[in-house]
């Protein structure tokens, strides 16, 4: 597709998106209490959306992701935060 | 238009989902084996879960006109316990000569755990050892890339293991070629919040090719839609796709997969 094409088919949906991501940061700047790591690294993650090259979808996944290579002992819990704590604190 | 859907958790999902489901054009659904939301306390309930998907499940669907087939093993949701583990996969030869079960799924992790590592690797000498296609789960979210990578060490280092019969569910963009270059194919689950939308999707296929891929909704007892592969067949046609790509990639890719397994006939 030419980049007009693409524009003409998403740039609506990632306008509003977009708009999405500046209303939830504000309304987590609104709200009490300290940042934790999820929000630390959504921070950093945004800088990767500013950055020029290619791979930004994957470039955001890797912000988020356990870059560590060794099991863990034992799964205490099933469910999934969304980022990796040792990757921001 | 005419799809497969590969990978759906139907025994969750009300009986209008088949109904949209073959109006858009599902020719066979796969289902395989997961949580179900909370821990069975015994290998009992997996019993009658195999049941379910080895007999009901099926039937529920051939009143759509729908084939139904079914993999079959303990979720990596379930492997913190070994013994129980055990006791599963012990259980689980005498369900696979079963006409509609394909192969031993979806195994792999979740947490990226030592025991859930040991079970994804029983179950791997388990699909060896009765030459089963095996279907993979990957971890969600931040354990993805983490588990993708000990998932395929695993399969890599089994020698009686055809990377061509194997198939690494829920890819990303961090995590795909990984997982094509190891010759296995790549699995993208379309999920409304999580794992991969149909744009994202198809960017992949337009990034890394669209040679051992299938695409599937995974729908279940969550935020799921049944209907996300005809969705992003649709997205494919607004991008310009033939006709002829898209029947490749929705219907073509998953039959020739699955076909590798003489009991999937439509």
């Amino acid at each position: 597709m030419t980049q007009p094409q693409v524009l003409d088919l998403y740039f609506m949906d990632a306008r509003s998106k977009l708009i999405d991501l500046a209303a939830f940061l504000d309304r987590v700047e609104r709200a009490t209490g300290e940042d934790d790591f999820r929000i630390k690294a959504f921070r950093e993650a945004l800088k990767a959306l500013s950055a020029h090259g290619p791979e930004k979808a994957k470039q955001v996944l890797l912000v988020f992701s356990d870059p560590t290579t060794d099991p863990i002992p034992a799964a205490t819990t099933k469910a999934a935060s969304g980022a990796w704590p040792g990757n921001v604190e | 238009m005419r799809y497969i859907e590969p990978h759906a958790h139907m025994v969750s999902r009300v009986t209008d989902d088949y109904v949209k489901m073959t109006l858009a054009g599902c020719a066979a659904v796969c289902e395989p084996a997961f949580w179900a939301g909370f821990d069975r306390s015994s290998a009992d309930g997996f019993y009658d879960y195999f049941c379910q998907l080895t007999e009901h499940e099926p039937k529920r669907a051939a009143k759509f006109g729908l084939p139904h087939f079914s993999w079959l093993c303990i979720n990596p949701k379930e492997s913190e316990d070994v013994k129980l583990a055990e006791e599963v996969i012990a259980l689980i030869p005498k369900f696979l000569d079963r006409p509609n079960v394909l192969g031993i799924g979806e195994i792999g992790l979740n947490k990226n755990s030592r025991n859930e590592l040991r079970v994804l690797e029983m179950h791997v000498d388990l699909a060896a050892r009765h030459n089963q296609l095996i279907l993979v789960h990957t971890p969600h979210l931040e354990d993805k890339l983490k588990g993708t990578r000990l998932i395929v060490d695993v399969l890599k280092a089994d020698k009686r293991i055809q990377p061509g019969r194997v198939i690494i569910d829920h890819v990303e963009e961090h995590t795909v070629k990984l997982v094509l270059d190891s010759g296995m194919w790549a699995g993208m689950t379309l999920y409304p919040e999580s794992k991969c939308s149909p744009p994202r999707a198809v960017d992949m296929v337009e990034v890394y090719g669209d040679e051992r891929v299938w695409m599937n909704c995974a729908c279940d007892w969550g935020v799921s839609d049944p209907l996300a592969v005809p969705k992003t067949a649709l997205e494919m046609k607004k991008r310009g796709h033939s006709p002829d790509t898209i029947d490749r990639l929705v219907f073509g890719n998953p039959a020739k997969f699955l076909g590798q397994c003489a009991k999937f006939k439509i």
